[in-house]
C-alpha cells in the first residue's frame, strides 16, 4: 500500500467504520442505561427535580462544593486545561472545521493556528500531569486499572499526532495526516466501550442528582 | 454457588437502575470522592474512596449490563463475585460509610456515590454480608418495635416522669391530633428531656399532637441494613398507626437517618403516598416562629455552633430552619468551616453505631469534627439528631475536649417565653 493509498483508505473506509461504530456504539450503551429506568418517587416533594437536575448539570462545571485541598486543586486545574484544550483543538482548528463542514454541513470560524499549536502543547502537558498525578497518588493508584491508562494513551495519540503532523516532524507530511487520522480512529472505535463515555453519561449522571437533591430542597 | 449468594447477585441486579447505570458509566477515577469522605481523610487509607466500596456491584453491571461485559462473562473472561469477597467488602459498605451524601456533593461527574451504597446494601445484607449489630437491631426493630429494644412499658415510665417534671399531660392515642410525634429509642433511654421540652413547647404554642402506642419508634435498621421488605413493615407500623389516630401530620423527632426513613423512603417502601404530612421537628418549630407562635423570652449567650445532621440538612433539606431558630434563641452563633449541606458527618450514621466491629474506625472518623470545632472553638454544640449527639458526647470525651452536646429543640424550651 502506498502512502497515498494509505491516507485514501484512513480517510475513507476506515474512517465511515469508525463513526458508525462510535455512533451506534454510544447509542447502544446509552439506551443500555437509560431503559433500565428508575420508580417514580412517591414522596412529596419539597422542590422541583426537572429544575434541580438541570441546575447540577451547569453548576458541577462552574462551581465547586469541595474544600480546595492540594488534591482537588491539581485534578481540577489539570482538568480544566485538558478539557478546555482539547475541545479547543479539537472544534476551534481550521482543518478540523473544514472535516466537520464536510461530514456534517455546519462551521464556525477557527482559531489562528499558531494560537491552536500552542494550546495543543498545554493540553499534551496537561494530560502528562494528570498522569503523574495517578502514578503517584496513592488514591489514584489504587483506583486506577489498565483502562485507565488504556484510555489515556488512547486520549493522548490523537493530541501528539497532530503536533507531530502539524510540524512535519519524523516522517513524510501524508504518513503523518493518515497516522494522525487512525489514532482519532482509534479514540473513536474505543469511546463507547470505556469510561470515555461519559462525556455523554456525565449530564444524565448530574441530573438524576440535582434531580434527587432537587425534590428535596438541596441544591447539589 | 451458595443460596445466600445467588440471593445477594439477584439483589444486585434489582439495584442496578438507570441512574446507578449512568454513575458506574461516568466515573472516571478522579478520586475526588475519596476527599470528601471522613473515613479516607482521617485514616488515608485508599480502600476507603466512596467509589471503591462498589466494587463488587460495578462489576454485577459490568458483567450483565453492558454489551462486552456480557460476552466476556459468557466466555469466562470475568472474574465472577464470590462469597470471600462481598465478606472483604462488607466492612467497606458498612463499617465505613455513613451515607453521609458528602461524596455525591463533589463528584465532578455528578455521581449520586450515597445512592449507589443504600442500593449496594440490599444486596449485601440479602447476601448474608451484614454486620451482626445491625442484623440484630433490625430483627428486635421487627419483634419488639425498637432497634434497642425498648417496649411501650419503658416509654410509659419515662412518659410518667416527664410528666412529673414539667406538670403537663403527655397525650397518648388522642385520635384526631393534628401531630403524631414519633421518638427514636436513643432519645426515650437516653434523652427523654426531648419529650418534656416539645410537651412544654407545644402547650405553650397550643399545638394538638399525641404519641401513638402502637407505633412511637422513628428509626427504621431495616433501611440502614438494607433489607426492604423489613423496612416497609417498619414504616408501615406508624402509616398504620397514624391512620388509627386520624392524625394530619407525623413529626420526625431530632434524628436524622429517621427522617430519611419516613419523610423519603416511607412512601416509596410501602408503595403508596402518605395521606398524611411528614415533618421535622425543625420544620414545625420554623413555623410556630413565623407565625408568632413560638417565642423565647431569653438567649443562650455562650458561644453555639450547630452540627448539621446529615440526613436532615445534605439528605433532607432542612438547612435553613435549623438558623432560623438559633439566630431566635443564640446571642453568639457561629458557623462551622464546611457547613450545611457541606457539614462532615459525625462519623456514627448510616448503621454505624450499631455495629460495634466499627467503633474504633467512628472514633478515627470523629477526627474531622474535632478540627472542625477547633477552628472555630465553640462554648457548646448544637445538634437535632441524638444518634450524632451520642457519638459527639464519645468523640469530645475520648479527645478531652470540654465542650457540652446540645438538642436544639431542648434549647428552646429552655428559653421559652411564658405567654
Amino acid at each position: 500500500m502506498s502512502e497515498q493509498e494509505l491516507l485514501q483508505w484512513v480517510r475513507g473506509p476506515a474512517f465511515e467504520a469508525a463513526s458508525v461504530i462510535f455512533v451506534i456504539g454510544v447509542l447502544v450503551r446509552l439506551l443500555q442505561t437509560v431503559l433500565l429506568g428508575r420508580s417514580k418517587d412517591l414522596s412529596e416533594a419539597r422542590g422541583s427535580e426537572v429544575i434541580g437536575g438541570l441546575r447540577t448539570i451547569f453548576t458541577r462545571s462552574v462551581k465547586h462544593n469541595f474544600q480546595l485541598s492540594t488534591f482537588n486543586l491539581y485534578t481540577m486545574v489539570a482538568g480544566y486545561i485538558f478539557h478546555i484544550g482539547f475541545f479547543v483543538v479539537l472544534l476551534l482548528y481550521a482543518p478540523h472545521i473544514l472535516v466537520i463542514d464536510q461530514v456534517m454541513g455546519v462551521s464556525w470560524p477557527s482559531l489562528p493556528t499558531t494560537v491552536v499549536d500552542a494550546v495543543t502543547v498545554v493540553t499534551i502537558v496537561s494530560l502528562l500531569a494528570i498522569l503523574v498525578h495517578r502514578l503517584k497518588h496513592p488514591v489514584l493508584r489504587f483506583l486506577s486499572r489498565f483502562q485507565d491508562y488504556f484510555v489515556w494513551v488512547v486520549t493522548i495519540l490523537p493530541l501528539i499526532t497532530g503536533y507531530l503532523a502539524f510540524h512535519r516532524i519524523g516522517a513524510s507530511p501524508p504518513t503523518l495526516i493518515a497516522i494522525h487520522i487512525l489514532s482519532v480512529e482509534l479514540l473513536m472505535v474505543v469511546f463507547p466501550f470505556t469510561k470515555l463515555i461519559h462525556a455523554f453519561t456525565l449530564f444524565m449522571a448530574r441530573y438524576y442528582n440535582g434531580a434527587f437533591a432537587g425534590r428535596r430542597g438541596v441544591e447539589s | 454457588m451458595s443460596a445466600s449468594l445467588q440471593r445477594g447477585l439477584n439483589a444486585f441486579r434489582e439495584a442496578i437502575n438507570a441512574p446507578v447505570a449512568t454513575f458506574f458509566n461516568s466515573c472516571v477515577h478522579c478520586g475526588m470522592c475519596a476527599q470528601a469522605c471522613h473515613f479516607y481523610t482521617e485514616t488515608g487509607d485508599p480502600r476507603y474512596t466512596p467509589i471503591h466500596k462498589l466494587e463488587p456491584l460495578r462489576r454485577v453491571w459490568k458483567q450483565e449490563y453492558t454489551f462486552w461485559g456480557r460476552y466476556a462473562k459468557a466466555f469466562g473472561l470475568s472474574k465472577p463475585i464470590t462469597d470471600a469477597e462481598l465478606e472483604e467488602w462488607e466492612t467497606l459498605v458498612y463499617d465505613s460509610c455513613t451515607l453521609c451524601g458528602r461524596c455525591s456533593m463533589v463528584c465532578p461527574v455528578g455521581n449520586d456515590i450515597t445512592y449507589m451504597i443504600r442500593r449496594m446494601r440490599e444486596g449485601m445484607a440479602a447476601s448474608g454480608h451484614a454486620p451482626e449489630g445491625l442484623v440484630g437491631a433490625t430483627r428486635r426493630a421487627i419483634t419488639t418495635g425498637s432497634p434497642m429494644g425498648v417496649k411501650l412499658p419503658a416509654l410509659q415510665a419515662q412518659i410518667r416522669d416527664v410528666e412529673q417534671e414539667t406538670g403537663l399531660k403527655i397525650p397518648v392515642d388522642v385520635n384526631g391530633a393534628d401531630y403524631m410525634l414519633l421518638l427514636s429509642s436513643m432519645e426515650i433511654m437516653n434523652f427523654p428531656e426531648f419529650i418534656g421540652a416539645v410537651a412544654r413547647i407545644f402547650d405553650r404554642t397550643g399545638v394538638s399532637w399525641t404519641i401513638s402506642s402502637a407505633a412511637f419508634e422513628a428509626t427504621n435498621s431495616g433501611i440502614q441494613i438494607g433489607v426492604s421488605d423489613l423496612a416497609a413493615e417498619l414504616v408501615q407500623r406508624v402509616v398504620s398507626a397514624a391512620e388509627h389516630l386520624q392524625v394530619k401530620n407525623v413529626i420526625s423527632p431530632e434524628c436524622g437517618h429517621a427522617y430519611m426513613a419516613i419523610r423519603w423512603e416511607g412512601p416509596n417502601l410501602v408503595g403508596k403516598a402518605f395521606n398524611f404530612k411528614v415533618v421535622h421537628i425543625l420544620e414545625l418549630l420554623d413555623d410556630l416562629r413565623k407565625q408568632g407562635r413560638l417565642k423565647v423570652s431569653s438567649k443562650e449567650l455562650q458561644k453555639l455552633t450547630y452540627h448539621d445532621p446529615c440526613q436532615i440538612s445534605r439528605r433532607g433539606g432542612v438547612v435553613q430552619q435549623p438558623r432560623n431558630l438559633l439566630d431566635m434563641v443564640a446571642q453568639n452563633f457561629v458557623e462551622m468551616p464546611d457547613t450545611g449541606t457541606m457539614n462532615w458527618c459525625c462519623g456514627a450514621g448510616g448503621g454505624v453505631s450499631t455495629n460495634e466491629r466499627a467503633d474504633e474506625l467512628r472514633m478515627k472518623a470523629f477526627k474531622r469534627k474535632q478540627t472542625q470545632l477547633n477552628a472555630i472553638q465553640p462554648d457548646a454544640l448544637v445538634s437535632a439528631c441524638s444518634n450524632c449527639r451520642i457519638q459527639l458526647e464519645e468523640g469530645l470525651e475520648v479527645n478531652g475536649m470540654d465542650i457540652p452536646v446540645l438538642s436544639l429543640t431542648e434549647t428552646i424550651a429552655a428559653h421559652l417565653a411564658d405567654d
